[in-house]
């Protein structure tokens, strides 16, 4: 579903991503992973088309991202990192505003909104501002967002960010369940969720692909070792 | 279909979710009234006409149209929904047209609601319709131009105190080139010539027309094109 080959992304001379390659299949959830500022944000905003890469390209069912954004953003669900939205918008408002510009129009909006509150359990707070809701709400608002139109490839940055231990293990779920017939990208700091979760790691370190394998095989790396030991020795060049 | 829409529903609307609306419609019509009656002397000049009162929308539109359109898009930067924005499937164009017709039905709401001023005229004397009404589109039209131009400097940074200053900076020198003291002043150092072409820039010389009656061609093409241009280097500049 989702191809990237050699992307990189120059600020300057300075480069963010550098010449990053992989493959993702339907029913993969792939875990992003990699020190803060290692690139694994810039890569996926490049893969949705709100950034540009220097070089390389990135397609999403066999759609260059460079030549037809819209396309690929119209199969892309996109949780982009804190989760920002509307504000001064409802729940309800901020979703029927994505379900329009996703192209549900008039009263074919209902379903898919209504949809996506019951997946994320945010029927209770529906009509209440977006700003007065707490963390753990605001970024299932954006997780609703971004499955909103049941997209093939979901795309998410730190997804549990800001939830307690138990919003956790219920987005971990469903991502788990969602995953059976689509491609999942996501990015995380908990090592024991890709554990939990994920079917294969990426690790980045300073814009380069340092690991692509199972977490079998990452753990095998050094049997008895906790996850973030292994971290740690592949990452120790940005220490 | 449309795709600019749901944009432009949000957007227009959201003026409505905040107090920004409310707080801007009251200083909007206090201020247009009341430098018609305390500035233009409205009342004293005896004439039933609004001339006194469209005189002053050059100066007016200088500040509170840049307070509308400074937000556009350095809010969305600020927040990160322009992320999200950018993520739907939409075109640039799209959420530039969108977000800027909210804007701009936003403003002409607001000088709608500047109607019992003809009200007014038409109690008390017998106007000329027809020169109120092309006062009333001039008015529009330039306000479009105006907020074209906050569009593009909202869009091109996060912080709003930058963006209203640089908008207003931008507009100032489009009102100023064809204020008579000022455009008095360049003819004195520069040949006529130029000065009259510098001075076919400003919005001044191209409003003053609508409130006499007369809707040029030249004056409301001016408008849209320049309204035009500003949106398409407001594009450029976020796709860069």
């Amino acid at each position: 579903m989702i191809e990237v080959q050699n992307l990189s992304k120059f600020y300057g001379a300075k480069p963010a991503v550098d010449g990053v390659s992989f493959h993702v299949r339907r029913g993969d959830i792939l875990g992003f992973l990699g020190p803060n500022g290692a690139g694994k944000s810039t890569t996926m905003k490049m893969i949705t088309g709100f950034l540009r890469p220097t070089s390389g390209t990135a397609k999403v069912g066999g759609v260059d991202v460079a030549v037809d954004p819209v396309a690929v953003k119209r199969q892309v669900g996109y949780l982009p990192e804190s989760a920002p939205a509307y504000a001064e918008m409802t729940v309800v408002e901020f979703l029927e505003f994505v379900a329009e510009s996703r192209g549900f129009r008039g009263a074919d909006r209902a379903a898919p909104v209504q949809r996506a509150l019951r997946l994320t359990h945010l029927e209770s707070v529906r009509h209440q501002t977006i700003e007065t809701l707490s963390k753990g709400y605001k970024q299932r608002v954006g997780f609703a967002q971004a499955l909103l139109h049941d997209p093939a490839v979901l795309i998410l940055d730190e997804p549990t960010d800001g939830l307690d231990p138990n919003q956790k293990n219920e987005v971990r779920a469903l991502i788990k369940e969602l995953a059976q017939e689509k491609a999942v990208i996501l990015s995380t700091h908990i090592l024991e969720e890709v554990e939990a979760i994920c079917t294969r790691i990426i690790l980045i370190s300073e814009g380069r692909v340092v690991v692509d394998e199972t977490p079998a095989e990452f753990q095998a790396r050094q049997p008895g070792a906790r996850l973030d030991e292994i971290f740690a020795t592949l990452t120790r060049s940005d220490v | 279909m449309l795709q600019f829409f749901p944009v432009f529903k949000r957007e227009f609307l959201g003026y409505f979710r905040s107090p920004v609306a409310y707080v801007f419609l009251v200083v909007f019509l206090m201020a247009a009234v009341g430098l018609a009656f305390f500035l233009g002397r409205f009342f004293d000049a005896g004439q039933a006409s609004l001339q006194s009162f469209f005189l002053f929308h050059p100066w007016l539109f200088l500040f509170l149209i840049p307070a509308v359109g400074m937000r556009l898009w350095s809010e969305e930067k600020r927040t990160g929904t322009i992320e999200l924005l950018f993520t739907l499937p939409l075109t640039t164009l799209d959420a530039v047209i969108g977000k800027y017709l909210a804007a701009w039905a936003f403003l002409c709401t607001a000088i709608a609601l500047t109607f019992p001023m003809a009200l007014t005229v038409g109690y008390l004397g017998d106007p000329d319709w027809g020169i109120i009404l092309a006062s009333y589109l001039g008015s529009m039209l330039m306000a479009g131009s105006y907020l074209g131009i906050c569009s593009l400097t909202s869009a091109l940074t996060k912080n709003q105190v930058i963006s209203f200053v640089l908008s207003v900076i931008g507009c100032l020198i489009l009102v100023f080139l064809g204020w008579s003291i000022f455009s008095e002043l360049l003819e004195t150092y520069l040949p006529v010539f130029l000065a009259d072409l510098l001075a076919n820039f400003s919005f001044i010389t191209h409003f003053e027309p609508f409130t006499k009656g007369i809707i040029d061609l030249s004056d409301v093409v001016f408008f849209l094109s320049l309204t035009g241009f500003t949106l398409f280097l407001n594009v450029v500049v976020l796709e860069r």
